[in-house]
């Protein structure tokens, strides 16, 4: 049977979340002893996939096979017990914990009848970490004292020591230099080559895949796109693979004339994820920042409103430099932000609208004392939920009664009312339904044909093509390129965005 | 406009269970009440009534101050030193300056802002040098109690009646006002309770705070000094505190550096029984009080009952877990 030849094989797997179709009968199959790469924008449903294979979420229909038997896994400790682990970018390591403890964290005292056998435990973390060839990890060591790249290891030696069959690892080179990641490399090719594991590869980083994968599976919004074997592909095609379809034409047009230079940023730094960044944004453009994940892109807008303290960098609006220490300080120059995270940066979930939607204008409604004018609050809350369609019972009705769309209107609603010139918006269609994604759209268009200064955040690179008059690429926390106009083009920002060809356009 | 349609046509009757998870502090209020009034013939009489009125006072202020900084997110356990030191040093001050009642005017003012001092100190070890509130209070609860019986190493200090500074505070706590006789503690806290109800709902401050306590990053995020309020929180907190310990010397006609004891407790379970969310943004004024004096109506008919202090304390326990399973079900219900 042509099953048993693989190690796993998902086929037919859909799931949905909240009416939103993440998987669309997609399929996966892996060899066993083989380094598969996953690959597809963010967004594409391969880390959806792997929480399916790992039994952290449930798929909706479709089958899973491990070594060629139908399995059904309901729970991330079933997933263990058989033989798959998936490591995630955020480890589930304990930090006050010795590296022996985190090992056998869940079998510290397996057959002493309650009491921990260090001798035992500490001897067998020693022989698996030595027989991986890392000597130099000490297994007394506490594991938050180890490098990110050694925590790592220990995550996997731990999924080892269950005798792990299927080993996913999810963007793990994402926070790891140059030499750390050259001895992960070592390892997985080890394990593939002596254990015959097989790895799931999930990474945006083409060089990597083409250095250590075997074959390549790639997603494109909730669909299978193709499986390739990595020799019969080159980098181009790869991307062209990833990207896919036409652009659909979702896209409102916009109708407004850019205006002068307004908002400036210079010599922007903080830490390593923002370094030496410099732009400018016009009355009326709308500025697109794309990247990868973990680009930086996030972390510069934070940088600018003060949300994160900036070691240095200059910002200026209207040519007139401003002192942003805090979030409250941008608002107050007019400067204001829609955060990537709805629900625990965007809105007060509790809260009715009313109170969410004026909470950074308040002082617009207060007289003496700091008495709320309601009326006044009421009628522009009810006007303005209204200009934008948002869905509700009614005004008092709080934000998490509202379906994602309707959420990330409030928090978009919040932005409009404090009635700032500068709107940076951070993931403005994140969680949010076709229907709402393309109001919201609209919406921006409509703010930038009324002059305000925009710039727009976004991890889907559709949206930057189809909405920005500009966009910068970020890449390990500097600007990689800029596009203008028509050279925005998906397989540009993915160019830049993934270092494609470097060299070449480094010059 | 498309406002107001689907969801309005939902509004379905509430089954007696949902009606009763809804309005369950006022419900468990009411049927305690009955059942004390029946349990008890002098349960209702104007003079239990007025005492446990007049008892509860220290707790309503106190519970009013920990409704604030629970509403952030935080909490207090330093109330019931601050209390101590507020009835100490007041006591001490009276007895030394109280040769006039405008001295004894003064000196409460003094002691409430000593208590708005204490809290801004603890609000910014909280906010600014990020340490826990539970550790930052604790910590002020040792020293406010230690600092009490510091003052006259551990001696209490009795009114001294021959003044009219001290004797109008003894007054004002004994006596009772002209209007139906209710106690002269009672009215004044009527009237703070009256001021806090109305700073909660009609006030920028009274929204910001509990905003501050849904979801304190979303509160920066939006351009809010989110310490600035939970600060203030504390302050005023910290100044109920002190109210609270005045009451209780003026009431006691002296100033005891053990005095309420545990009070921060009491207040505390007075604010959850009342539906006040320890993790914050969750909290009413009029349910907190009707939490403190449900718990103070167990206590009460107890004692009329003659039920034995020890056992008591058991029961009253028992009965705040049971309140706190009852919200517990409401707030998953909705």
């Amino acid at each position: 049977m042509a099953e048993q030849t693989y190690r796993v094989e998902m086929k037919n797997i859909n799931k949905s979340f909240g009416g939103v179709k993440a998987l669309n009968d997609v399929q996966l199959t892996v060899k066993p002893g083989e380094i598969h790469a996953l690959m597809g924008e963010n967004g594409a449903g391969k880390s959806t996939l792997m929480k399916i294979l790992s039994g952290a979420i449930q798929k909706d229909s479709g089958q899973v096979f491990l070594d060629g038997c139908e399995i059904f896994v309901k729970s991330p400790k079933e997933a263990n017990d058989l033989g798959i682990s998936i490591i995630y970018q955020e480890f589930a390591l304990v930090p006050h914990l010795t590296v022996a403890e985190n090992i056998f964290i869940d079998r510290l005292s397996e057959d002493n009848k309650g009491f921990i056998s260090w001798k035992k435990l500490r001897g067998s973390a020693r022989q698996l970490l030595d027989e991986l060839g890392f000597n130099d990890i000490k297994e007394t060591e506490i594991v938050s004292d180890l490098s990110i790249a050694y925590q790592q290891v220990v995550e996997i030696v731990k999924s080892l020591s269950r005798n792990s069959k299927v080993l996913v690892l999810d963007e793990p080179t994402a926070l790891l230099t140059n030499k750390e990641t050259r001895h992960l490399f070592r390892l997985l090719l080890d394990l593939k080559e002596k254990k015959n594991v097989s790895i799931i590869y999930i990474s945006h980083r083409l060089e990597e895949v083409f250095e250590i994968c075997d074959s390549v599976t790639v997603f494109k919004d909730g669909t299978y796109v193709d499986s390739v074997d990595i020799k019969d592909i080159n980098e181009q095609e790869l991307v062209t693979m990833m990207i896919g379809r036409e652009m659909s034409d979702y896209f409102p047009e916009r109708n407004c004339k850019i205006g002068e230079e307004t908002f400036r940023v210079t010599d922007l730094n903080n830490g390593r994820m923002v370094r030496n960044i410099n732009f400018g944004v016009c009355k009326g453009e709308v500025l697109g920042i794309s990247g990868l994940v973990g680009s930086g892109r996030t972390e510069t807008i934070r940088a600018i409103i003060g949300a994160d303290k900036k070691e240095s960098g200059k910002i200026e609006l209207y040519g007139k430099e401003l002192n942003i220490k805090c979030p409250r300080d941008a608002f107050k120059n007019k400067i204001g932000f829609l955060p990537e995270d709805r629900k625990n940066q965007g809105v007060l979930l509790e809260l009715p609208i009313r109170h969410n939607a004026t909470i950074s204008c308040l002082s617009r409604y207060t007289g003496p004392c700091g008495w709320i004018y309601k009326n006044n609050e009421t009628k522009d809350v009810t006007e303005l939920t209204g200009k934008m369609n948002l869905k509700c019972s009614s005004i008092e009705a709080p934000v998490k009664s509202l379906s994602g769309g309707n959420q990330q209107k409030v928090s978009l609603s919040k932005l409009i009312a404090s009635q700032c010139d500068v709107l940076i918006f951070d993931e403005p269609t994140r969680g949010v339904d076709v229907g709402a994604k393309r109001e919201i759209y609209a919406l921006i268009n409509s703010l930038a044909e009324q002059g305000y200064t925009i710039i727009m955040v976004s991890s889907e690179m559709a949206e930057i093509v189809g909405m920005c008059d500009r966009a910068l690429v970020f890449r390990n926390g500097t600007i990689a390129g800029e596009l203008n106009g028509s050279e925005i083009t998906e397989q540009n920002i993915i160019k830049y965005a993934m270092g494609v060809g470097e060299n070449a356009t480094c010059n | 406009m498309q406002l107001a349609t689907d969801s309005c046509a939902k509004k379905t009757r509430m089954t007696p269970g949902q009606f009763f998870l809804k309005h369950n502090t006022l419900i468990i209020f009411f049927i305690l009440l009955i059942i004390s009034s029946l349990a008890s013939p002098s349960f209702l009489t104007k003079q239990n009534v007025f005492n446990v009125l007049r008892q509860q006072a220290p707790i309503v202020v106190m519970a009013l101050g920990l409704l604030l900084v629970l509403l952030t997110g935080g909490i207090d356990l330093s109330a019931g030193s601050i209390a101590a030191v507020g009835g100490m040093l007041i006591a001490m001050m009276v007895n030394k300056v109280g040769n006039t009642v405008g001295s004894l005017f003064l000196s409460v003012i003094v002691m409430l802002v000593l208590g708005v001092i204490i809290g801004l100190i603890m609000g910014v070890l909280i906010t600014k040098v990020k340490m826990p509130a539970f550790i930052t209070t604790l910590a002020f609860m040792t020293i406010g109690r230690g600092a009490a019986y510091m003052f006259t190493s551990g001696q209490p200090v009795r009114l001294n009646k021959e003044l009219p500074g001290a004797l109008w505070l003894i007054n004002f706590g004994s006596k009772t006002s002209p209007a139906l006789g209710i106690p002269w503690a009672v009215i004044v806290y009527a009237v703070i309770i009256a001021i806090f109800a109305i700073v909660m709902k009609y006030t920028s401050f009274g929204r910001l705070i509990i905003a501050s306590g849904s979801n304190a990053e979303a509160v920066r995020l939006s351009g809010v000094s989110v310490n600035k309020y939970i600060t203030s929180a504390y302050m005023i907190c910290s100044c109920m505190a002190v109210l609270g310990g005045i009451l209780i010397t003026a009431r006691a006609a002296i100033g005891t550096p053990s005095a309420a004891d545990g009070y921060e407790m009491d207040a505390i379970a007075g604010c959850v029984i009342g539906g006040t969310s320890l993790s914050g943004g969750k909290g009413k004024v009029g349910l907190t009080i009707l939490g403190v004096f449900t718990l103070a109506m167990i206590g009460n008919i107890m004692n009329l009952l003659s039920i034995a202090s020890y056992p008591q304390q058991v029961i009253k326990g028992l009965i705040i877990i049971g309140a706190v399973i009852l919200q517990n079900l409401s707030s998953k219900k909705e």
